[in-house]
């Protein structure tokens, strides 16, 4: 009988933690995938950052580094100019990479480090119980926008992927999500990318995936991942800002 | 005669830190302590080195994190308000056990303070200026030639003890010129790096992290800590004595307020006065065993320092009970370091 469907080497074969209808463990998949395909679990260094994947090294079966909130982008910077035949990935959430981590990723990305970041928008600081992030939705109610985001005090959603894409630095920029068959397939296809062009020595490679929390945001796993399409989607537009190789 | 070179003690450093092997520098501008970025921007790519202007001390601390995961030597710079920024990263270091050079050429404060030589940063390096209670190694030198060979000896005393160390400065010892004889790094039995990030090749999965959740792991993790903490105090634990044999007062202090004080305690010496100078070159570890045997016969300790007392608490702790310690001190500021002829009065005075 054919296999069709086995756990990347680059995963463990342990239970996650995340809650159901989570989707950074699909994520965490499609990650691992990647890596498989390109035979990159031997020489990657992860960069964990502070957040629900935090325990990143409980999962995959790569060398890792856990680093101080949001400051992910400015070790992988480090340990990839002290190693830099190693394959360097971060992985970070919106709290971590656009609030606390704002000025770590603008100037890793502007200087085109030759590394590869996973972007996990899930509107929330999942971690720590569901606080206001700065991609909260204008009218999400959080645990600290108990009444809904308003734009008058708390501004606006930022978008990070068309925020970096600016940058000449940028080599490779894309947003995706997990929600659907087919976004899943293209976040696949887009990481690989991302990949591709650090493997190939192109520069900095950002991927942007919209996640779930439905624990945070209140709903059961179908109507977190539904929102994703419905209300992210909407705001937060799926496709590839940056190429700049054509791979 | 070796070949003598006059530079200034940040030169000093820099010149330390390449000879004993350091490629990987990552820092942000500050005064007074700009000569180190600067001389590292123009040494470091000649010997295929990384050097990285950073968007922050934040920033650039980090990256001497994830350079120091893989194993090089790597080092940042800072003064005072910079080096409060780096805390949170020194104290992940620590708990992480990563090895790395911390430059403290201090400037006066709190706040933005001034630019002149200070020693208000003691508490902040000595007792674990980050959370969580830790130390890291901190280093006093007190010469041009003590910064490069204790820049040396500081990477060293990282790998052993697998810990951030401290070279703690300031506008004296950092920007005046003395001259230096460089001389190779001496050879030093260092472990062997198991612990570095690689990639897995076909060997086990390594981490470097601080997070310890599991039941009892974060107390074990502490108590191993401190007992690499009371193996340093064994060890490593450095000072300098200077006429104290027969001292009646000894005169202590650290760094450049040492100085002042050694020529004040010559300038007694010349009168006749029976006056020692006992200076810690290791601030953590302290020598607390050698104030102790001091005080054995000589009972009267006058501590200078440039702030309103801080090493003082850890002499107190150090000398036999019988003993006296005072204090004279400058939290410093423009026109505030104190001369040598006002400390010979401090120590007359007390004698
Ligand atoms: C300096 C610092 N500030 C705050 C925290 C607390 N903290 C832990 S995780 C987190 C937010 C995580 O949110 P996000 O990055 O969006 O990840 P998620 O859990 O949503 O995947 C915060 C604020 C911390 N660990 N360190
Ligand atoms: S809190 Fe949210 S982000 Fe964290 S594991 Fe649960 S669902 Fe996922
Ligand atoms: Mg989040």
């Amino acid at each position: 009988m054919q296999q069709v469907f086995k756990r990347p080497e680059a995963l463990k074969d342990v239970q996650t933690h995340f809650c159901p209808g989570c989707h950074h463990g699909t994520i965490h998949r499609l990650v691992a995938e990647a890596l498989d395909e390109f035979g990159l679990q031997k020489r990657t260094i992860g960069i964990a950052s502070i957040g629900c994947s935090v325990f990143l090294y409980h999962y995959f079966d790569i060398d890792v580094i856990e680093t101080p909130h949001g400051r992910a982008p400015a070790v992988a910077t480090g340990v990839k100019r002290a190693k830099p035949d190693s394959f360097v990935f971060t992985y970070q959430g919106d709290g971590d990479l656009a609030a606390i981590g704002t000025a770590e990723i603008i100037h890793a990305a502007n200087r085109g480090e030759d590394i590869t970041v996973i972007f996990v928008n899930n509107t929330t600081y999942g971690m720590t119980g569901g606080q206001m992030a700065p991609t909260t939705l204008l009218g999400q109610k959080t645990s600290t926008s108990p009444y809904g985001r308003k734009s008058e005090k708390e501004g606006f959603p930022v978008r990070v992927t068309e925020l970096l894409s600016g940058l000449e630095g940028v080599a490779f920029a894309a947003r995706t999500a997990v929600n659907t068959p087919k976004n899943l397939m293209d976040a696949k296809k887009q990481i690989k990318k991302a990949f591709q062009y650090q493997v190939e020595g192109k520069g900095f490679s950002f991927v942007e995936v919209l996640s779930s929390c439905p624990t945070n945001w209140g709903m059961n796993a179908v109507e977190a991942n539904e929102r994703v399409g419905r209300e992210m989607c909407e705001y937060f537009k799926l496709g590839v800002f940056k190429d700049t190789a054509g791979i | 005669m070796p070949k003598r070179i006059l530079v200034k003690g940040n030169e000093a450093i820099c010149r330390g830190a390449i000879e004993a092997g350091c490629r990987y520098y990552f820092g942000y501008p500050i005064t007074p302590q700009n000569d180190i970025p600067e001389f590292m921007s123009r040494e470091l790519p000649k010997v295929n080195g990384e050097f990285i202007q950073a968007e922050s001390e934040i920033a650039s601390v980090n990256m001497v994190m994830g350079a120091a995961a893989t194993g090089v030597r790597a080092m940042t710079s800072s003064s005072s308000p910079g080096i409060s920024l780096k805390m949170e990263a020194i104290s992940y270091m620590a708990g992480m056990e990563l090895p790395c050079l911390i430059v403290n050429i201090s400037r006066s404060g709190p706040g933005l303070g001034g630019i002149d030589a200070s020693q208000g940063d003691y508490f902040q390096a000595v007792k674990g200026g980050g959370h969580g209670g830790y130390h890291i190694v901190v280093i006093a030198p007190a010469s041009i030639q003590e910064m490069y060979d204790l820049t040396m000896h500081a990477f060293d005393l990282a790998e052993i003890y697998r810990t951030p160390v401290m070279i703690l400065g300031d506008a004296v010892v950092g920007q005046m010129k003395e001259p230096l004889i460089p001389h190779p790094k001496p050879n030093t039995d260092l472990p062997v790096k198991d612990w570095a990030l690689r990639g897995k090749g076909d060997g086990e999965q390594r981490i470097i992290k601080s997070l310890f959740l599991g039941d009892g792991e974060l107390e074990a993790h502490n108590w191993k800590l401190h007992a690499k903490y009371q193996q340093l105090k064994e060890k490593e634990t450095r000072w300098e004595e200077f006429e104290t044999a027969d001292a009646t007062l000894i005169v202590t202090g650290f760094g450049s307020a040492a100085r002042i004080a050694k020529t004040a305690v010559m300038m007694a010496r010349e009168e006749g006065l029976k006056v020692g100078l006992l200076r810690p070159v290791t601030l953590f570890p302290f020598p607390e065993k050698a104030f102790y045997a001091a005080t054995e016969h000589c009972k009267k300790i006058l501590d200078i320092e440039l702030n309103t007392g801080q090493m003082v608490e850890d002499v107190r702790l150090s000398v036999r009970r019988d003993a006296e310690v005072f204090f004279y001190g400058r939290p410093s500021g423009t026109g505030s370091l104190p001369t040598p002829e006002e400390l010979l009065g401090q120590i007359k005075k007390y004698l």
